[in-house]
């Protein structure tokens, strides 16, 4: 009585006996006389004392009371662990009641709650299942759904359960099973269940039938190609009597709907009619929901037909009907009500669009936007961005609201507002908007919404830019503060874009966008903290284009490289980039003909690189050394000026190397085997084997084993050509399989050797493939006219409003008898201000900017450089094409991953193009694989490689001439039946589990 | 889909975790730790809803605070927000019904039987049920079979009325 009397003190001090009544829920509050209640307290607590409190024993109350009392989180976990102690000690137990043990198992739920491990009573919660009382097996359902994951060891056990349970003839137990389904049927033993869970949908029970649909529907979510065969039930059950089970199919429904529209199209007519009925209030009342009739199945119903309707109007007119006398007869005072008038808007933004009931959403949601409830103010603004897409021009009447919302405390209703404002995003009001987003951007901690409001700064900032001057300033904001978030293809992009330009023809429009990002960039680069992609792109630009206009001299330039080097010595990338500006700069300066002599900064920092723990600077530091000591011809080869935009040719077929081969094979060397013969059927059929095998492994047959039968050979030929035509493949050239095997490790080579080859066409700047954010996608048309829109617009944004367009006649009213602040006036006109659409500004922009697209058909047509000028160039060919030995250091370096290459391959080579058309050539010149890998020094190692691979393969003993016509794929009957063969060799026969097997093999 | 309804305390304590789909017990936490320090953040008379990034970028989260208790429901796209405030309140109606005038300790003391309410509501990350009454008289029944296991009169399942 005493720990009886200790709790309740406790409680009362913790205030834990509050009831939970909301001040917002006032329609279920009692009003309960504060007496009344104080004495039912202790009754309740009276009876704790007398049955162990609330059903449970005196221990597990102490544990919740002394975990309540805890002052620390360790001080919990001490009393947590010590509980742990206990129940292991005692679960193991022999000959424990059963309701003790119900009670153990509760409190491993208890503890686990905490985040503590109780898996090794894991094992008698499923024992527990077992068992016939069906409190207890409850319990133990009710401990492994929350314990055990679907693909947990243990589910095994239970299956045979489950089975059982779904069988019995008391529909609480299978709905207890049911439930368990849902949550630990996994794919591999959906079909142990998947048969009664069929038959189930035919229950008796509505509650059973719900159910089954449930999980069939939980199955259909594991594993779609299980039931794939049993989707017509859904249909089906969409006609039960009971509206609970016709609820309860729609969730599948809607999955599948989701997945592919079209297979069910033909559902329209009856969708519609079940909404009309349920809006007609035609189900019984207990499915009314504070006077609201089926508010969940009206919303699935509504999302639905927003899928089904959505670009199709005749699927569309039929609903307008219901949707309209939906919302008409909304109760709008209700939550309830509006969650169901924010569902039609979504559904009438979507469907096929109606000019009425776009009226009628536009209402609804400037009765959102009007209420003082931040719930309703966020559906307000959700819906507002989904209807701008059909109509844009409803924004304006709102803007006050949405301003407002921009500036409420309430962060989730603000980040709404800056998805509605990235939505209607257009060049006249992207500055504002931009700048927003941006001081929004620099308020926010979350990692994860900075860099969506960094990459969505950056999207509109290259769609929409007004200048040149403000898309450098915006973009030098973005990677101050998010640097290191943003995607470094952002910083990729930006590199590229200040390479390419706007994409006009004009050239000083070019240089004059360099040279206000190499300004800002000086302006920067000495700040501390700045994050290492911007300093990345900084170090490129200055090196690319530092001294293109002369404006800056080679040293200062040089200096500033230095310094950040020297800034950021821990950081090596940046460190690279800043050491390739460096010798950018160096050699940009040889080959204007200047006289120049390295800075003794950069002297030392080339010594200090030379001997880095990094082999990328070094190499890059040994590299420039390198370059220092080469004429200017050579320089000028080695690193073209502005050249990083330039194509690289590349000459996948080696065809420069024909004469070599052609000699090499007269002197008696063998020729050279494609990979894809040289391994031929054997390491195909081993592969599929081994898929199959693994296919047969994985699922779990549930069913009893088939009486063995004799293997009958269907197809007689194939035991007749196992020993004519296979034994000459593996056993009557017994030379071939040595020769064969030293070749083997040369396949990943040349594997790799191949997917450099690939991945550096990937590599290389590929200007066709690639979505152009910056240039405007329309062009051309209509240029004269939209580019005077574009100036008006501008003035607009930038000045003071311009009365005339800007808060004109809608918001009159509005003004008339709300005080609104004329900042405020002035935000609403500047993002508000145009009327024209975005499509529009798009077109506006675009009349600045000349096609894009034919600046990338024709890449070299401003900058005459083609790749093959580099030719001229020779690096000294014979000691690459020497195979001997490669160099101690190269091959090291070759064989290690250089994580810098990773990274400058995300970042695009545009920064490397120039060595990598040096190297191009150099590979032209030499004749090896013509992988334009940005790395000069690695590229020369690959060759080595590929070189010596080829060299290798072309003196290995391989004697192809035989295998390659014996072993080509194909639809070739002889060859399918080798394969057939082999295949049965291998111990795989053709079962019902792997029907596609054989039929992939033999075509 | 809804992916889990958690109840926590005033102080972050969990009462009540259901995970619609399987999380370890130490991302469990995380989730839970990651909710609370965002939920003790928000202002009073704001929004219930809250852009969470617990499981995806499209997952939303909704809670309501009952006395000393948030209630949280963690869902995605194919919900609606105003929707699920209102099952919160069937939920803790439903709570209130069968625990008649319901507190934080009836909670914690019979997690096992709130927990059946939560499945009577919530079934394999959908709302079944949207009635307390239909709720009730479902657990009713469950618990009447749990004390007295001949009480409920059997049904024969028929397959005939089918198809």
């Amino acid at each position: 009585m005493l720990a009886l009397k200790q709790l309740h003190d406790q409680e009362s001090k913790n205030d834990k006996k509050r009831r939970l009544h909301s001040s917002c829920a006032g329609h279920f509050i009692k009003s309960h006389n504060s007496n009344l209640e104080q004495l039912k307290t202790i009754g309740r607590e009276l009876a704790m004392g007398s049955q162990g409190g609330f059903g449970q024993s005196k221990e597990f109350l102490d544990l919740v009371k002394s975990i309540g009392e805890a002052r620390s989180k360790s001080e919990e976990d001490r009393i947590v662990l010590r509980e742990i102690e206990t129940l292991k000690r005692r679960i193991n137990e022999p000959d424990i009641p059963k309701r003790k043990m119900k009670e153990y198992i509760i409190r491993l739920v208890y503890i686990e709650m905490l985040g503590h491990d109780a898996s090794f009573g894991y094992i008698h919660a499923v024992k527990m299942t077992h068992d016939d009382s069906v409190l207890l097996k409850r319990t133990g359902y009710l401990a492994v759904t929350l314990f055990l994951n679907e693909d947990h060891d243990l589910i095994i056990l239970i299956v045979n359960t489950i089975q059982k349970d779904l069988r019995s003839d008391n529909y609480l137990v299978v709905c207890a099973a049911l439930n368990a389904c849902c949550k630990l049927i996994n794919e591999e033993t959906i079909p142990a269940v998947l048969q009664q869970v069929v038959e189930l949908l035919g229950h008796q029970k509505e509650a059973v039938r719900k159910k089954a649909v449930m999980a069939l529907h939980s199955f259909h979510h594991k594993s779609p190609s299980s039931v794939n065969h049993l989707i017509s039930n859904f249909r089906k059950k969409l006609a039960d009597n009971d509206p609970g089970v016709m609820g309860a199919t729609l969730f599948p429904l809607y999955d599948l709907i989701t997945i592919d529209v079209n297979p069910h199209k033909d559902l329209v007519a009856s969708f519609v009619n079940i909404l009309k009925q349920v809006a007609e209030r035609r189900l019984p009342k207990t499915y009314d929901y504070h006077q609201t009739p089926a508010p969940f199945i009206q919303i699935k119903l509504l999302k639905i037909l927003a899928l089904l309707g959505s670009g199709d109007k005749k699927s569309s007119e039929q609903m307008y009907t219901v949707i309209g006398d939906i919302m008409r007869k909304s109760d709008t005072a209700s939550n309830i009500g509006n969650a169901i008038l924010y569902e039609c808007i979504c559904c009438i933004s979507s469907i096929q669009p109606s000019p009425k009931l776009l009226e009628t959403a536009a209402d609804a949601i400037a009765n959102f936007l009007k209420s003082d409830s931040h719930n309703l103010k966020y559906m307000g603004i959700d819906a507002l961005g989904r209807l701008i897409r059909i109509s844009p021009d409803i924004a304006e009447q709102h803007q006050l609201a949405v301003i407002d919302c921009l500036e409420d405390p309430d962060d989730t209703l603000k980040r709404k507002t800056f998805e509605l404002l990235y939505k209607m995003t257009k060049s006249s009001n992207v500055e504002v908007i931009v700048d927003r987003m941006i001081d929004y951007m620099i308020s926010i901690n979350d990692n994860h919404y900075k860099t969506e409001t960094a990459s969505r700064c950056v999207e509109l900032a290259e769609q929409f830019a007004p200048s040149n001057h403000w898309f450098i300033q915006t973009m030098n904001k973005v990677f101050q503060h998010a640097g290191d978030l943003v995607n470094p293809k952002v910083a990729h992009n930006l590199m590229r874009l200040i390479a390419e330009g706007f994409g006009e023809d004009d050239d000083t429009a070019d240089s004059q966008l360099r040279l206000s990002a190499v300004e800002s960039y000086l302006k920067i680069v000495d700040e501390p903290k700045l994050p290492s992609a911007f300093l990345q792109v900084i170090c490129w630009v200055l090196g690319e284009y530092g001294t293109a206009d002369g404006k800056y001299s080679a040293s200062y330039i040089s200096g500033k490289l230095c310094d950040v080097a020297e800034a950021h010595s821990t950081d090596d990338i940046v460190k690279g980039y800043a050491v390739t500006a460096l010798m950018k700069v160096y050699c940009f300066e040889r080959a204007a003909g200047r006289k120049t002599s390295l800075l003794p900064e950069c002297q030392s920092l080339l010594e200090e690189l030379s001997a880095s723990h990094s082999s990328d600077l070094q190499q890059r530091a040994y590299e420039f050394r390198a370059i220092l000591d080469l004429d200017t011809n050579a320089i000028e080869n080695i690193m073209p000026l502005d050249a990083s935009c330039e194509d690289i040719e590349i000459d996948k077929n080696l065809s420069f190397l024909d004469d070599y081969v052609q000699k090499s094979i007269e002197q008696g060397a063998e020729p050279y085997i494609p990979e894809s013969e040289r391994s031929g059927t054997l390491n195909i059929s081993k592969i599929r084997n081994h898929n199959s095998y693994e296919h047969s492994t994985h699922s779990l047959r549930f069913e009893a084993y088939e009486v063995p039968k004799p293997v009958v050979p269907t197809n007689i030929p194939t035991t007749v050509t196992y020993p004519t035509d296979l034994v000459p493949v593996t056993v009557s050239e017994p030379s071939y399989q040595p020769s064969v095997q030293p070749t083997w490790p040369l396949v990943p080579v040349s594997d790799a050797g191949s997917g450099s080859v690939s991945g550096s066409s990937e590599l290389k700047l590929r200007l066709d493939g690639v979505q152009k954010k910056w240039g405007k996608p329309t062009y051309s048309s209509g240029a004269s006219s939209s580019a005077s829109n574009f100036e008006s617009n501008r003035t607009m944004v930038n000045g003071a409003p311009q009365p005339d367009t800007v808060i004109s006649k809608p918001h009159a009213p509005r003004q008339s008898h709300v005080e609104v602040s004329e900042e405020k006036q002035k935000l609403a006109a500047s993002l508000f201000g145009g009327t024209t659409s975005r499509s529009e500004r798009k077109q506006s922009g675009g009349a600045t900017g000349h096609s894009k697209v034919s600046r990338i058909t024709n890449p070299g047509e401003d900058k005459v450089r083609p790749a093959t000028v580099t030719a001229v160039v020779q690096p000294p060919p014979p000691d690459l094409l020497d195979l001997g030995e490669p160099v101690a250091d190269t091959s090291g370096y070759s064989s290690t991953v250089d994580p810098f290459k990773q990274l400058e391959g995300l970042l695009d080579l545009s920064q490397d193009v120039n060595a990598a058309s040096a190297s191009a050539s150099a590979a032209a010149t030499t004749g090896a694989t013509a992988s334009n890998d940005p790395d000069l020094l690695s590229l020369y190692s690959g060759i080595d490689t590929v070189g010596n691979q080829n060299l290798t393969s072309m003196n290995g003993s391989v004697n192809p001439t035989k295998r390659t016509t014996s072993l080509t794929k194909g639809p070739n009957l002889k060859d399918a039946l080798d394969k057939d063969a082999l295949v049965r060799q291998m111990g795989v026969n053709p079962t019902s589990q792997n029907p596609n097997l054989f039929s992939d093999l033999l075509g | 889909m809804i992916r889990a309804v958690i109840v926590i305390n005033d102080q972050g304590k969990p009462r009540l975790i259901k995970f619609y789909d399987y999380q370890p017990v130490e991302k469990q936490q995380e989730i839970i730790r990651n909710i609370y320090a965002v939920l003790c953040s928000r202002a009073e008379n704001v929004s219930n809803f809250v852009q969470d990034s617990t499981f995806g970028p499209d997952t939303r989260l909704v809670y309501k605070t009952f006395a000393t208790l948030y209630f949280i429901v963690i869902f995605d796209e194919s919900e609606n927000e105003l929707a699920i405030l209102d099952l919160m309140q069937v939920f803790v109606e439903t709570l209130d019904k069968c625990f008649s005038n319901v507190c934080e300790l009836d909670i914690v003391f019979n997690f096992n039987k709130v927990h059946t309410i939560l499945d009577e509501i919530i079934l394999g990350g959908q709302v079944v049920e949207m009635s307390s009454s239909e709720v009730i008289k479902a657990v009713d029944d469950i618990s009447r079979l749990e004390k007295n296991p001949n009480s409920i009169v059997r049904v024969q399942k028929s397959i005939s009325g089918w198809q």
